[in-house]
């Protein structure tokens, strides 16, 4: 199987897996749902990481490789303490 | 080879780890777990990527960099951003998403592309592509959201089609182009055009249709993430970009049905309703009311102090008011005076769906008694007071029975069923929506003009001069 049909089957499946994941979710949860698949799809930092490595000693792609691992953590710390704040605040009586 | 195998490792229980925590993200009791391990889960991957890549002393300069910058500001906006302003900000941090994926396509394309093969070429287009729409709609969203921008006249008239199908021609133009000369003029072109195209496909969107497109874009920037996941061929960002992406479009399609609209007519209907051409919404005039009661405070206060049963029905108008904790305390009051308190949510309350439960569990309000639609709908007929407060289109009974209404068919909160209804509104303006409301001209429906923290202050003072909530000392 060559890498890309590999990688086919690779998004066939996660797609799947996102459909069937995310099927009921209770009306509550739909805006720190929201924001957690956001700040997961932040996981580009794994791209813009590859990207400085990849580029040596070239400093042009160094600094778009840096600046966009800073949009994407900002996308990724941002989303993921956001959702928890939220969801800290989601108390059952009594809970206090 | 041990270094592969501990990689390869750390990717699945990364990938595990995600699929586990979208799932909890959809339980009230384990979300907030849910969303820790998605976070350790990012976490896992970062750190076998660079066990991978073993970056040299240069490359680890720029990635602290990167990263001092972006963390350092993601905390700060995650912990000063208002509750109230939730839509805007994950509008924001979804743009910057999808800017990321976009410049590292650019960066591929521009000085990595020698030898690239078709694939990735491919790749290099649709993540440009995306990722560029995903940038400029959020941002474009986020404005609107925030009333810096408001939607221009020509956006409501067919020129929006003509522009936004030349722009989008323009892209599929460049992408075309772009495998025979990736780093020149293809490139800039798919970058420029795709960027107008997402400003001209969110721009004429309007008011209530906000969250949709937001929802819609959270989708495009997980497309971004796995389409960047091609252009750097890394498996774990495919499958993660591709949950995010499928995660997406559920939620959009959800709320949809919840305001009765079809995806289409949200993409290109323009704004619902003419009166909210003029932007941000609520703009209606008076829309030709003729029996419309109004009432004090204090004859609302006299109603709450006799029902036995009460609902609150909260709209986004609380929200702005920024009313939730008087709303909490009057509630409070009367479930120490023995009345049973419940709050009736609908779907699309709020500018988010659950956004007004995040709203009100920031008030402390235990989410039992946040009550949804087809809970609470049933319970009307046996209901002494609602209490309608900055909320419209949602309580309005022509959804049911006007098939001429704009709204007909979706679903709504059937408060007028109960025995008396009260209406916290500023003014008679129309919703969102720009749709006059007949439950404000039924019999047993009063208004209370007001602020809904100024009305909500004054139901508090006229309970407890009345003695209401105070413990009986009995001799």
């Amino acid at each position: 199987m060559s890498a890309f049909s590999q990688a086919l089957w690779v998004l066939l499946l996660g797609s799947l897996l996102g459909l069937e994941l995310i099927g009921k979710v209770p009306p509550t949860l739909h805006t720190p749902l929201m924001s957690g698949a956001n700040a997961i799809s932040g996981i580009t930092v794994l791209a813009s990481l590859t990207l400085i490595q990849k580029a040596g000693d070239n400093q042009a792609l160094l600094l778009i490789g840096a600046l966009s691992l800073g949009f994407a953590l900002y996308n990724v710390v941002g989303g993921f303490l956001v959702t928890d704040r939220m969801l800290a605040m989601f108390r059952r009586k009594g809970d206090n | 080879m041990s270094t592969e195998l501990l990689t390869d490792g750390i990717d699945l229980v990364a990938v595990l780890l995600l699929g586990l925590g979208i799932k909890g993200l959809s339980k009230v009791r384990s979300a907030r777990g849910a969303n820790q391990l998605a976070a350790v889960a990012m976490g896992l991957a970062v750190l076998g990527l660079l066990i991978e890549i073993r970056p040299g002393p240069m490359a680890w300069l720029w990635i602290a960099a990167g990263t001092a910058a972006g963390g350092l500001a993601g905390v700060v906006t995650a912990l000063r951003v208002p509750m109230t302003a939730m839509p805007e900000v994950v509008a924001l941090f979804n743009g910057c998403g999808g800017l990321a994926s976009l410049l590292v396509a650019v960066g591929v394309a521009l000085f990595d592309s020698d030898g690239a093969d078709m694939v990735a070429l491919v790749s290099i287009a649709i993540s440009v592509f995306v990722g560029a729409i995903t940038f400029s709609g959020s941002i474009v969203a986020m404005a609107k959201l925030q009333g810096w921008l408001s939607t221009p006249a020509w956006t409501q008239s067919s020129l929006r089609h003509v522009v936004n199908i030349s722009l989008a021609v323009a892209a599929l133009v460049g992408a075309v182009l772009l495998p025979g000369d990736p780093a020149g003029l293809p490139l800039w072109l798919l970058v420029i055009s795709s960027s107008l195209l997402g400003v001209g496909v969110t721009l004429p969107i309007g008011g209530a249709d906000m969250p949709v497109v937001i929802s819609l874009l959270n989708s495009y920037s997980g497309v971004a993430a796995a389409a960047a996941g091609f252009v750097v061929g890394s498996q774990l960002l495919i499958v993660a970009g591709a949950m995010v992406g499928a995660a997406g479009l559920i939620l959009t399609q959800v709320m949809c049905t919840a305001m009765n609209r079809s995806l289409l007519s949200v993409l290109f209907g323009g704004a619902l309703g003419a009166s909210a051409l003029s932007g941000g919404g609520g703009a209606g005039g008076e829309a030709g009311y003729s029996r419309i009661t109004s009432c004090s405070p204090e004859e609302c206060a006299m109603a709450l102090e006799q029902a036995e049963r009460v609902v609150f029905v909260p709209g986004y108008g609380l929200a702005v008011a920024q009313a939730q904790h008087a709303l909490r305390e009057l509630a409070k009051l009367l479930e120490n005076h023995g009345v049973e308190v419940s709050y009736a949510i609908h779907p699309v309350a709020g500018r988010m769906p659950g956004h007004m439960n995040v709203l009100l569990a920031e008030a402390d309000v235990p989410y039992e008694q946040l009550l949804e639609m087809d809970t609470i709908n049933p319970e009307f007929p046996r209901t002494d007071v609602v209490i309608v407060l900055g909320a419209n289109d949602v309580v309005n009974p022509d959804a049911k029975s006007d098939p001429t209404s704009p709204l007909y068919g979706m679903p709504v909160l059937e408060v007028d069923q109960a025995r008396q209804v009260f209406v916290v509104k500023r003014s008679l303006g129309a919703g969102y929506s720009g749709i006059s409301n007949a439950l404000f001209e039924r019999p047993q429906t009063a208004m209370v003009f007001g602020d809904a923290k100024a009305v909500l202050n004054g139901l508090l003072s006229e309970l407890r001069s009345m003695g209401v909530g105070k413990v009986k000392v009995t001799a």
